[in-house]
């Protein structure tokens, strides 16, 4: 009778800290990957969402074409979006992004225009009177008082969007996908839960981090949470 | 433009709709895992929801789990599940993965469209005698039915999109379609298989809006006769 290795990675165990000592450089680098595919996504959704929502709040005709064309979007399947976009952007991190930014921006400009349209008439009745022009009204009250429901929206589209990405996998570009794809076809089970695991640990924290950040740019909100409480 | 074309001349090859790897099958694949799913997340997700919303208990629950869900990258549920015994029980790992996916949206606003029922409503079905069990059949559920199926339309819709990862772990559906492409390397089966797809949840989104578009009056018409 042979003893058991006592190697957990020749073991195949789930949990395994070898396998985090010994493939460090691995993990990071698929962690560093899934963080830029994220960011960028999110942040080129929101460069695009925002004026798409200001003009579907400013001119109503507008309204019901974006946000037919954005659900259209959300509607077709990340796999089928990578595929269907396979044809521009060939084999490349930009074909990930470029289907995560078309996901994102269905929720963003969602909520952005619901923000929007949540401003009440006689706030913009208040600034108009004392002389705010059109830009000045929608930079310093409109996008403000817009901002907690397109917070909401932003964190929404963060946390899917870093667990879109291991989708990326089917092109080589998919952060911790890739460790969980590779890992599921030579059936490694430290590297697919280990990777399973981070993903979700970036989820989360990424979307505390949104929430801190709402919080820092809207002060009045706490300020009438706390006027709530007593 | 000359993919596309390439793309059309696929789908339109009778040869790609026969046999085990063909479209029909795949596509009854995916119908079936869709419906299946969208069947065991209703079972689980619906009562729960509806009693928590009668009772006005656990709200901050229902949403946590809905934006925790969002969290959980599906493709990897997936794979964990798979590498578990359950792994050899056929779709078994798929069909845990999108339920798991689909209880949230269905949780959260079916709880949401009880808890937003008018409260000066509930209080005059009290008045008249209804009994609890009554109010919630009667009263509640009849007033929350457009969010609760605004919920099943957005599980049903997602549920068909996702349903394509579980190719990636070798399991059927029209995502075969899509994965066999991809390791052909032949783009015009991808698009094929990605149009497929797109057309058949924007379909269930058209039939679910049709079936919303329906229910208030349904509802309205039983209040005024009953």
């Amino acid at each position: 009778m042979t003893a058991p290795p006592d190697d957990c990675l020749a073991r195949n165990e789930w949990v395994c800290g070898e396998y985090l000592s010994t493939r460090r450089q691995i993990v990071l680098d698929a962690v560093v990957q899934h963080l830029e595919l994220t960011a960028v996504s999110v942040l080129i959704a929101l460069v695009v969402a925002v004026p798409l929502a200001v003009l579907a709040r400013r001119w109503r005709w507008a309204a019901g074409p974006v946000l037919a064309l954005t659900t259209i979007l959300y509607t077709i399947p990340s796999l089928a979006m990578f595929s269907l976009l396979l044809p521009v952007y060939g084999l490349s991190a930009s074909l990930v992004v470029a289907g995560l930014v078309l996901y994102s921006l269905t929720l963003l400009v969602r909520n952005i225009l619901a923000g929007l349209r949540a401003v009440p008439e006689e706030t913009r009745q208040a600034a108009r009177g004392m002389g705010y022009g059109p830009v000045r009204l929608l930079l310093t009250v409109e996008l403000p008082l817009a901002l907690p429901a397109a917070m909401a929206g932003l964190r929404i589209a963060t946390v899917s969007a870093v667990s879109l990405v291991t989708v990326g996998a089917i092109v080589g570009f998919g952060g911790l996908g890739n460790l969980i794809y590779t890992g599921m076809n030579t059936y490694f089970k430290a590297q697919v839960l280990t990777a399973s695991v981070l993903c979700v640990v970036i989820a989360v924290a990424a979307d505390l981090l949104l929430l801190g950040v709402q919080r820092l740019l809207t002060p009045w909100e706490s300020a009438s949470r706390a006027a709530a409480r007593s | 433009m000359r993919t596309l074309t390439d793309a059309w001349a696929w789908l339109t090859d009778s040869a790609h709709w026969a046999g085990d790897d063909g479209i029909w099958h795949r596509l009854t694949q995916h119908l079936v895992l869709t419906v299946v799913c969208l069947l065991i997340s209703c079972l689980i997700a619906l009562p729960v929801a509806l009693v928590l919303g009668h009772l006005g208990k656990g709200g901050a629950l229902a949403v946590n789990i809905s934006n925790a869900g969002r969290a959980v990258p599906t493709f990897a549920v997936l794979v964990l599940l798979l590498l578990t015994p359950l792994g050899r029980w056929g779709d078994g790992p798929t069909v845990v993965a999108l339920v798991l996916f689909a209880v949230p949206p269905l949780l959260t606003n079916a709880y949401v469209g009880m808890r937003g029922v008018d409260r000066s409503v509930v209080q005059a079905a009290r008045g008249m005698g209804m009994t609890g069990r009554q109010m919630l059949w009667r009263v509640e559920l009849p007033l929350a039915l457009p969010l609760v199926l605004s919920g099943v339309r957005i599980a049903a819709v997602q549920l068909v999109a996702t349903a394509t990862i579980a190719a990636l772990a070798g399991g059927g559906g029209l995502g075969r379609i899509i994965t066999a492409g991809f390791n052909l390397a032949s783009t015009p089966q991808v698009l094929a298989g990605a149009v497929l797809v797109a057309v058949f949840a924007l379909l269930v989104e058209g039939v679910f809006e049709a079936a919303e578009r329906i229910a208030p009056g349904w509802t309205r018409g039983r209040g005024d006769t009953g």
